[in-house]
């Protein structure tokens, strides 16, 4: 009833009928389908039935699903406190089942989640989903005002009323890659709206994050990344997965984080007495102090779901593997890992390392896990295809197949890369700079952050934050000895260093290629669309001649940031024509960028690329 | 008693002894015959004073004709107040709660309902709510130590001239001392415990208009620095004297200007003398068979010229309005000179009202003299009335159905549950005791009129689910309302603090604004240090049409921490920026004084303040109104 009245409210005061001229009654009407295509329906009895199956699934894919104990008990404080919204990570289709089962398991009430609409069309399983609580939106509507209004009404109203918390993805999908997404902040303005307005004393944002040993979609990931089209999510797709369930996916780990308070949160930086003057139902749009804090809130909230992930020793497998493409001796990598695990482990990571096992028995465990991306023979370890077609078709289909294996593998590395992030910017940032002055190595540190920070989760504003950090870890590790005007490396720091720079190698790779080929590239009308083949093909060329070893410059999610990050430098512009968006490049720009890149990569750093930089900035 | 299913037990603020005697009374101006109403018409006519006489009257003839043989004409206020109110607490001397040997709460003296009796609840009440203990007694200072308030800093040549111009003049320092605060928790705990800050140096009577115009003109020519005073019950630190003034500070006691110099029956005006004390002016003019209706719940001790000065509201301004609804006419005195309208119209389109500029201009512009009010004869008939709700959320929206229908009486408030368990702890079958709040009423009018509208009211709350409780109730509610100040000093004897403070809010965030404020305290509390729970309740006491005023009331147990009015002062803060994030007012009526000075500009803009500012340069160029409230 109470939903109703609000939706009269939307009704009548969003500018919808006013702009459309249609009448109220129409509105309301239209209203009431996009509520309908909307609502869940949550029902206790198909929830049992969901769990019974789950149950029986879960046990057949995973070894074990391990969840923190102390995080329930905290999450079943806070829902008796405050209305409770929860904020998973996403790496699979399974994180909302599985966050479901487990609130079910431990007799939390059941979260209404917000789903992506291309579950609906899975009809069967669309409608199970809804019962068990799935409410659905559509992927964009950015411009429909009556969707969001009624979207954002029907999400206030449940979490004003209480009944259950909301669960959504602050990373919006998806991640193919397993790094975690710059989060979307329009769900979040959405849930917090009702504090803003003093609906609620206050909401409870918990973060949980999800990680799996073995992701059911590693290799359809892959795929998707090369181009290889997804598949429209039907029930025959879920059916044809059951093929998975009679594999081993290793252990799954979900760790429910600190509730965080958003009026904690919001403390000094929002006025909420901004909202006193519009009746409370007229929807607003965020300030710009409020966007700036929805951002800054939803940085840090993924940053705390990065923080908490629990990670198995194969991330740090895979890492190796990575780095060795022409593959490892089992000791050597054994040693190797070792050495990385106290690595990672100094950097903070959350790594679920066998407690009394030996290294060497820890190794081959992983190994077997993930024996689908690997050759082993001799004592040596490859990444390589093992279930390779029989015929080997083409050259390119052969580059495409050993793609699928390392883009597979990288998305266990990429689990790990919050750990080394900051550490490895300022390591390819010393590498780069022109002296050992601080802010020279400061420069070089905060221009690589820029252009990698739609790649990597880097809160905005945070650049001196993040350089203290990692100087920090570094000098704790007895890498660097930061002075007051100088950073010296040490004289053991040297393997560290080479190593933390080969993490960030694939992608300044990655984004030379992508402005490379908008270097040369000579279509003056460049689409949008075409961008993503286009640059595959550059770059499977490049490959094919031998001239690029790194395959990750195929994955599209990377072209995409460099594109991302190239626009957002102004040195590519979007320019409308008709229906069409075409890339307008400003080569000079471009190419300095690349230079800069060029100078900062690990297999030439000789010159200096801060004169470069300065005229990059001239270019632009 | 009229409700049903009603099993009243003992509550905390009911006496043993409760009479069961009925709120509703006959007024007494029925008897009045057309023979007593000329007679009272010449008997004003007498008293009256000609308006046009004024300016040429000297002090020393206003001061001639101050004794007066009319019996209805109280005496006023004393200059020594000290001798019938406490210096460091809350009203007269005779009248203060207090646990008796027994471990029984009393209330002594003779003045109100609750007098004399026994309060054998309370203790409970009191020992529960707050964790506090009979054994653990935070007792005053019994007397003001004179040494500890500083000598005068005097200004001769001024005081001089103020008695050459025949004024009464005191540097006595309990007479300082007096009117060196308000009733502020911070300020009566320094009282409590012997602590004397900045206080006035002189006292001044002035006897009436002329006086006051002497008195700031000596000023102005003197430099000294004015600080008018009237009741004495601001809540906003509003009587602090600033402590970084550093001239003569003179308090301007306007209690001896407290005559009602004319009633005009044609047109229901009275003109009065802004000294006048609230429950003076009403018996006064209820001895003629009038009223003004204007009844905050300081009327007891604050005056007409504060009223004004504070823009205050009054428990039944849905009849007779609050105060800038009931003047007419104001005139003030001013460093620039007199600021007045020209004639008694009832509405004037002239520009932006400059009644308007004075009203809420705590003290720092001038000093009201005189004021024509409008009033009503006496209404034929008055009820109480009273109404259960299930749960808070169901009070206020049928407050806001009643809004909404414009048929408020004369008075309508609503009490959240912790509230009613203080004032009732009754039972009524089928509602949660611990959720059930009260609705208290006032009706007022003609017979059949009262009876007609209680009926609307009570057809309304029971759409609500609210079910009338009776009469007594009703009145009970009210009753409390005089008496909570002096439980507050009751309070200090045993380690509680508390105060309340107000704000006015649009309909839709009432209930937001209530909960969010009351879970603000608490937490607030919490993260301070407060070792016992603290009582945090809200009530509704006026209703808009676009909205209400809401109350809140939070004391808490201190034992244990070592600066409590420092843990109370944040808490008060935090609670007042939670009401401004929730679309809450900075006050319905106590005013900003200096207490809430720094969200003027949050709240009427820079501009606004801007004009305030430049409005206040022009009238008192030479900050002679120096008490540095609101700007």
């Amino acid at each position: 009833i109470c939903f109703e009245n609000s939706m009269q409210n939307i009704v009548h005061n969003s500018d919808v009928s006013s702009e459309s001229g249609d009448s109220t009654e129409c509105v309301a009407e239209e209203a009431s389908l996009i509520l309908d295509e909307m609502a869940h329906r949550l029902q206790l009895s198909t929830v049992r039935f969901f769990v019974f199956t789950l149950s029986k699934a879960f046990k057949r894919l995973f070894r074990s699903v391990c969840v923190n104990e102390e995080g329930i008990q905290r999450l079943q404080q806070a829902v008796q406190e405050h209305p409770v919204v929860l904020l998973p990570s996403h790496r699979s289709y399974m994180d909302f089942l599985m966050m479901s089962y487990l609130l079910y398991m431990y007799d939390l009430p059941l979260p209404v989640i917000a789903a992506g609409m291309d579950f609906m069309s899975m009809k069967f399983v669309g409608e199970m989903l809804r019962m068990s609580g799935a409410f659905f939106i559509r992927r964009s509507f950015g411009g429909d005002k009556l969707y969001w209004a009624v979207f954002s009404e029907y999400v206030k109203t449940m979490l004003r009323n209480g009944y259950a918390p909301i669960e959504f993805f602050l990373e919006g999908t998806r991640s193919r890659t397993c790094k975690s997404l710059t989060p979307k902040t329009g769900l979040l303005n959405i849930v917090m709206e009702p504090f803003f307005k003093g609906e609620l004393f206050d909401v409870n944002l918990v973060p949980v994050s999800i990680s799996y040993e073995r992701i059911l979609e590693e290799s359809l990931y892959a795929r998707e990344l090369l181009g290889i089209p997804k598949p429209k999510e039907s029930t025959s797709g879920l059916l044809k997965a059951r093929r998975v369930l009679s594999e081993d996916y290793g252990s799954m780990y979900v760790y429910f984080g600190h509730p965080v308070s958003v009026r904690s949160l919001t403390e000094g930086k929002i006025t909420r007495s901004q909202y006193n003057l519009l009746p409370r139902c007229i929807p607003q749009k965020p300030s710009a102090d409020t966007h700036e804090f929805l951002n800054d809130a939803a940085f840090r909230l993924v940053r705390i779901q990065e923080e908490n992930m629990v990670l198995k020793p194969w991330v740090l497998i895979a890492t190796l593997l990575l780095q060795n493409p022409d593959g490892m001796d089992l000791s050597s990598l054994a040693e190797q890992t070792d050495w990385l695990r106290h690595l990672a482990l100094a950097f903070g990571a959350y790594l679920d390392w066998p407690d009394h096992e030996a290294c060497s028995e820890v190794i081959s465990c992983s190994l077997a896990l993930h024996r689908h991306l690997l050759s082993v023979s001799a004592g040596h370890v490859q990444l390589s295809v093992t279930d390779a077609p029989q015929v080997e078709s083409t050259p390119e289909e052969a580059v495409f197949h050993q793609a699928v294996v390392v883009l597979s593998c990288a998305s266990y590395r990429n689990q790990i890369l919050h750990v080394f992030l900051r550490p490895a910017l300022l390591a390819v940032a010393m590498q780069s700079a022109n002296s050992n002055r601080k802010d020279d190595v400061y420069n070089c540190f905060n221009f690589l952050r820029n252009m990698f920070s739609n790649e990597f989760i880097l809160c905005p504003g945070d650049s001196v934050q993040d350089f203290e950090e990692a100087c920090y870890l570094l000098m704790k590790r007895g890498v660097l000895q930061v002075l007051e005007h100088e950073i010296v490396m040490s004289a053991s720091g040297h393997s560290t260093l080479a190593f933390l720079s080969s993490v960030l190698d694939p992608f300044l790779q990655g984004y030379q290629v992508v402005s490379r080929y908008l270097c040369e590239e000579t279509n003056e009308n460049l689409t949008e669309k075409e961008f993503i083949p286009a640059v595959r093909n550059f770059a499977l060329k490049l490959i094919l001649a031998g001239r690029l070893k790194c395959y990750e410059a195929l994955s599209s999610d990377l072209q995409k940031n460099a594109l991302a990050a190239f626009l957002r430098l102004k040195a590519v512009r979007k320019v409308k024509v008709g229906d069409q968006v075409t890339l307008k490049v400003n080569k000079i720009a471009v190419n300095s960028l690349e230079d800069t890149l060029g100078k900062s990569d690990v297999t030439s750093h000789q010159n200096s690329w801060c004169s470069s930089m300065a005229m990059f900035e001239i270019a632009i | 008693m009229t409700g049903r299913g009603c099993d009243l037990h003992q509550s905390p603020a009911e006496s043993l002894t409760s009479d069961s005697k009925h709120g509703s009374s006959m007024a007494s101006s029925s008897s009045s015959s057309s023979a007593q109403q000329r007679l009272r018409i010449i008997a004003g006519h007498l008293q009256k004073r000609p308006e046009d006489e004024n300016a040429s009257v000297a002090a020393q003839e206003c001061k001639a004709e101050a004794p007066r043989s009319e019996p209805s004409s109280a005496t006023p206020v004393p200059r020594r107040r000290q001798e019938i109110m406490k210096w460091n607490g809350w009203g007269y001397s005779d009248s203060r709660f207090l646990f008796n040997k027994k471990g029984q709460a009393e209330f002594t003296g003779k003045r109100y309902r609750l007098s004399g009796l026994i309060l054998p609840s309370l203790k409970d009440w009191f020992e529960g709510t707050f964790g506090a203990n009979l054994q653990h007694r935070s007792p005053a200072t019994p007397s003001l130590n004179l040494s500890a308030v500083a000598p005068p800093n005097l200004n001769q040549p001024f005081v001089e001239d103020l008695k050459a111009a025949g004024l009464t003049v005191s540097h006595d320092p309990e007479d300082r001392v007096f009117r060196a605060h308000g009733h502020c928790l911070h300020e009566v705990f320094a009282l409590r415990e012997g602590r004397i800050g900045r206080v006035p140096d002189t006292v001044v009577w002035p006897s009436c208009h002329s006086d006051v115009e002497k008195i700031v003109e000596l000023a102005c020519e003197h430099n000294v620095c004015l600080i008018p005073y009237g009741g004495g019950t601001s809540v906003s630190s509003a009587l602090e004297c600033p402590r970084e003034e550093s001239r003569s500070i003179v308090s301007l006691d306007t209690s001896q200007m407290s005559r009602i110099l004319w009633i005009d029956e044609k047109n229901l005006t009275a003109h009065v003398e802004a000294g006048i004390i609230g429950q003076d002016l009403e018996r006064q003019l209820n001895e003629r068979g009038f009223c003004t209706g204007h009844e905050p719940d300081s009327m007891e001790f604050s005056s007409l010229g504060g009223w004004v000065a504070t823009r205050a509201s009054g428990m039944k301004k849905n009849i007779y309005g609050n105060i800038e609804d009931l003047v007419v006419h104001i005139k003030m005195v001013t460093p620039r000179g007199v600021i007045e309208k020209s004639c008694l119209g009832p509405r004037m389109s002239t520009g932006p009202d400059i009644h308007h500029f004075i009203l809420g201009s705590e003290g720092t512009l001038g000093v009201v003299t005189e004021v024509t009010l409008k009033i009503r004869p006496i209404p034929e008939y008055q009820k109480y009335g009273s109404v259960v709700f299930p749960n808070f959320q169901q009070g206020v929206a049928c407050l806001r159905e009643v809004a909404r229908q414009r048929c408020a009486p004369a008075s309508i408030r609503l009490m959240d549950n912790e509230q009613f368990q203080f004032g009732y702890r009754s039972q009524f079958k089928g509602f949660d005791p611990q959720h059930l709040c009260v609705a208290t009423l006032l009706f007022e009018g003609d017979r059949g009129k009262v009876l007609q509208h209680e009926k609307q009211v009570y057809d309304i709350a029971a759409k609500f689910g609210g079910l009338a409780a009776g009469e007594d109730n009703g009145q009970r509610g009210y009753m409390l309302t005089f008496v909570i100040a002096y439980l507050r000093d009751l309070g200090m004897d045993y380690y509680v603090i508390g105060e309340s403070f107000e704000t006015s809010v649009p309909w839709d965030r009432v209930l937001d604004l209530c909960r969010n404020v009351k879970e603000r305290i608490v937490r607030e509390c919490k993260e301070r240090g407060v070792q016992f729970p603290p009582l945090s309740t809200s009530r509704v006491t006026q209703t808009y049409d676009a909205g209400a005023c809401v109350y809140f009331y939070f004391a808490f147990n201190y034992r244990g921490l070592s600066d409590p009015v420092h843990v109370y002062e944040q808490v008060e803060h935090a609670a007042r920026e939670e009401i401004l994030a929730n679309g809450g007012s900075l006050s319905h009526h106590h005013g900003v004084g200096k207490l809430r000075k720094e969200w003027m500009k949050e709240s009427v803009s820079g501009v606004g303040l801007g004009m305030l500012k430049s409005v206040k340069e022009y009238v008192d160029p030479q900050n002679i109104f120096g008490n540095r409230n609101l700007l």
